[in-house]
């Protein structure tokens, strides 16, 4: 690929997608821009002021409650929604489920917004960020979040050496692109280990304090449930992401031959499969943590059957029966339900089912609401704007012209 | 001058009596952190006189605690600026009085959650903290169960609080400030192990007066400061919920986990790679070669 030499060329068909600075900008005057605009405005000032004001002026955090949404939201959850880079990066370079390898590239982008976001909540959470480096100093090696943070460490430096691979083919570098795309069996492989060990390790977090949590959601096997639903998260992220760029980004896709259904109806049987072990391992932890006589009982006992019941089970049975009689419509759903019930687990536990017998409750100021929203809000237009130009669901050029 | 010579006096007595303790129960083996300094809270001879509130105030130059007695009517917890406090407990009969600081386990669960090592447990027995490793993560505040970790969320630049056990003041040999100013005799600093006997000593002597049990002996694995009481230590509002297991030992398995995942997941992963790979090799070829 050759690199433009008139003035401002380059920049005119890498950055504007090839229009002059007049029509972009009249392209970016949309009803959604509008609202992600109006977001952003209030989101990223707010951001800041949390700095300057310090955590009690912006949260609701208290003493008994010292994680909220920074955590419980950003973190914990951007985290699990990741899964997806390393779920389907796992089927495609290692299982060989090459069928799924169109999904490869926007899954370990999701992955890669998904790690930058939860970095930056954590950021606004810790009350000294810059002490960030003592992890490298410090052993605190019996600490579960010193395993959490040398993940975090790893895996988004792992995360962005795959970005790299569609990004530098968007610059033209073949000699950075070329070695990296060789290279990403072995990444994927770190990607699985890294991801194995983060995602289980956030719900270990959990296993230092049995008395806060409700001991439904409380286990000494939190570590496996977590993993399991990282899992659950990544593929149904993949089946919800995939139904919205195919609605939002279908010239993209103009001349691709895979079968999108067919891709989402495989989602559908694995999202089945793991879904149902996954409410079993769970009950199988009600009994092993002697908590049977919760469920039902108060406001937690129904909400944990809501959890397990609406948002485990009927997805679940949704997968089974969407896979087994091919309707992609009953997937898709099943896949955004249970999208939504991840999103609930990781609030019920670090948040809802948290100092579970303080009648004074956390609630979330707005502040701390509404910079989780700009942060997502910032996700989703870093992932539009990465599509509109980097190839990552379109197929490279130099690929494209080669195969077909 | 007076203050300091009763002082002395105090703790070479306690230590005296400790000691001989100590010998008389050397058959029964050492429990954890034997060696440790602790303190033996005696809430039957605590007058809730709030002394020491005020010394740990001026030991750690905090704000003067209330004076009067109109805050023991309402249930207070330490702060960010309030390192122990004393609560007043209606009775039957004589009101009770116990104070509440940080509990110096012998094996600290916010010490073993602290990813930057600020929270460190010292050899002689403090739990102390190093605000200039402290990134603010709270997990100290997660992990504590007794819920004495207390973040400075009012401040842009905020740090954790906690009764520090006086280390500096021990490190010169001294005793903790608030052990020193009680003058009713329901403070005793000394070692754990002999502190441990003591306050069994004092349980099984006058069994009728006091709850068959050492509060702090085995709760949370064991911590430096010890309770006895002679009502049920829920009415004191102790946290009676806590394991008796240690903290830390709760990960130790999920813990374990990472080397092995390190050591064979890639092996394994890669082993998998090689069978579907070999498989697809296959298929290309028959499938060349069939039509």
């Amino acid at each position: 690929m050759m690199r433009a030499d008139a003035n401002g060329g380059w920049f005119q068909e890498k950055i504007l997608l090839g229009l002059t600075p007049r029509d972009y900008l009249r392209t970016l005057l949309t009803p959604m821009n509008g609202v992600a605009f109006f977001i952003c405005a209030i989101g990223v000032p707010l951001l800041l002021y949390r700095f300057y004001a310090g955590l009690g002026a912006t949260t609701n955090l208290t003493q008994s409650q010292p994680w909220g949404v920074w955590i419980g939201f950003d973190m914990m959850t951007g985290i699990a929604l990741a899964a997806g880079g390393f779920t389907i990066g796992a089927a495609v370079e290692i299982f060989g489920l090459k069928e799924f390898h169109p999904i490869e590239r926007p899954a370990i982008l999701t992955g890669f917004l998904g790690y930058i976001m939860a970095v930056i909540g954590l950021i606004a959470d810790l009350g000294k960020p810059w002490n960030m480096v003592q992890i490298f100093a410090q052993n605190g090696t019996r600490s579960v979040l010193f395993e959490v943070a040398w993940c975090v460490v790893c895996y988004t430096c792992v995360l962005s050496l795959e970005f790299a691979v569609p990004f530098f083919e968007w610059l033209g570098v073949k000699r950075i692109y070329q070695p990296l795309r060789k290279a990403l069996l072995a990444l994927t492989v770190l990607s699985v280990m890294f991801s194995s060990m983060h995602q289980s390790a956030l719900g270990s977090l959990f296993i230092i304090a049995p008395g806060k949590l409700h001991p439904l959601w409380w286990s000494p096997w939190i570590f496996a449930f977590f993993f399991m639903t990282a899992i659950i998260a990544g593929i149904s992220m993949v089946i919800v992401e995939s139904t919205i760029s195919h609605k939002v980004f279908a010239h993209q896709l103009e001349g691709q031959h895979h079968d999108a259904d067919a891709l989402t109806l495989g989602l559908g049987k694995a999202g089945a499969v793991v879904l149902f072990a996954y409410f079993f391992l769970k009950l199988q932890g009600v009994i092993d943590a002697h908590a049977w006589g919760y469920i039902g009982q108060g406001f937690l006992g129904v909400w944990w059957l809501v959890e397990m019941l609406g948002f485990v089970l009927l997805p679940s049975m949704l997968f089974a029966w969407g896979a087994r009689n091919r309707r992609v419509g009953a997937v898709r759903v099943a896949g955004a339900i249970a999208v939504l019930g991840i999103i609930l687990n990781r609030v019920n536990v670090s948040m809802v089912a948290w100092d579970w017998q303080n009648p004074d409750h956390y609630v979330p100021s707005w502040i701390e609401l509404w910079v989780s929203l700009t942060l997502v809000t910032l996700g989703v237009l870093a992932f539009r704007w990465i599509v509109n130009r980097m190839p990552v669901l379109r197929e490279p050029a130099d690929l494209a012209a080669g195969h077909h | 001058m007076s203050m300091q010579r009763r002082t002395f006096l105090k703790v070479a007595g306690a230590t005296g009596v400790a000691a001989a303790a100590g010998q008389a129960g050397a058959d029964f083996g050492d429990p954890a952190g034997a060696g440790e300094n602790a303190v033996l809270v005696d809430t039957t001879l605590c007058v809730g006189c709030r002394g020491c509130e005020a010394a740990c105030a001026e030991a750690n130059a905090l704000p003067e605690p209330p004076s009067g007695d109109a805050v023991l009517g309402s249930l207070r917890k330490t702060g960010v600026s309030s390192f122990t406090v004393v609560n007043r407990f209606e009775g039957p009969g004589e009101p009770r009085f116990a104070k509440r600081q940080c509990m110096h386990c012998v094996e600290p669960a916010c010490a073993s959650a602290c990813p930057v090592r600020a929270l460190d447990k010292k050899p002689n027995g403090p739990v102390a903290y190093h605000k200039e490793r402290c990134m603010g993560c709270r997990y100290c505040l997660v992990a504590c169960p007794f819920e004495v970790p207390k973040y400075e969320y009012a401040k842009a630049i905020p740090t954790v609080r906690k009764c520090t056990f006086c280390a500096a003041r021990q490190a010169e040999g001294k005793a903790p400030a608030c052990t020193s100013a009680c003058p009713s005799g329901a403070l005793t600093f000394g070692k754990r192990g002999e502190l441990v006997l003591e306050a069994k000593r004092r349980v099984y002597a006058q069994g009728s007066k006091y709850v068959p049990h050492v509060y702090g002996e085995h709760e949370a694995g064991g911590t430096n400061w010890l309770y006895i009481s002679d009502v049920d230590f829920s009415r004191l509002d102790m946290k009676v919920t806590v394991a008796d297991a240690s903290y830390p030992q709760l990960v130790k398995g999920a813990l374990g986990v990472p080397p092995f995942v390190m050591t064979l997941w890639p092996p394994l992963l890669m082993g998998i790679y090689a069978f579907s790979h070999r498989r697809q090799q296959v298929a290309k070829h028959e499938g060349r070669e069939t039509p």
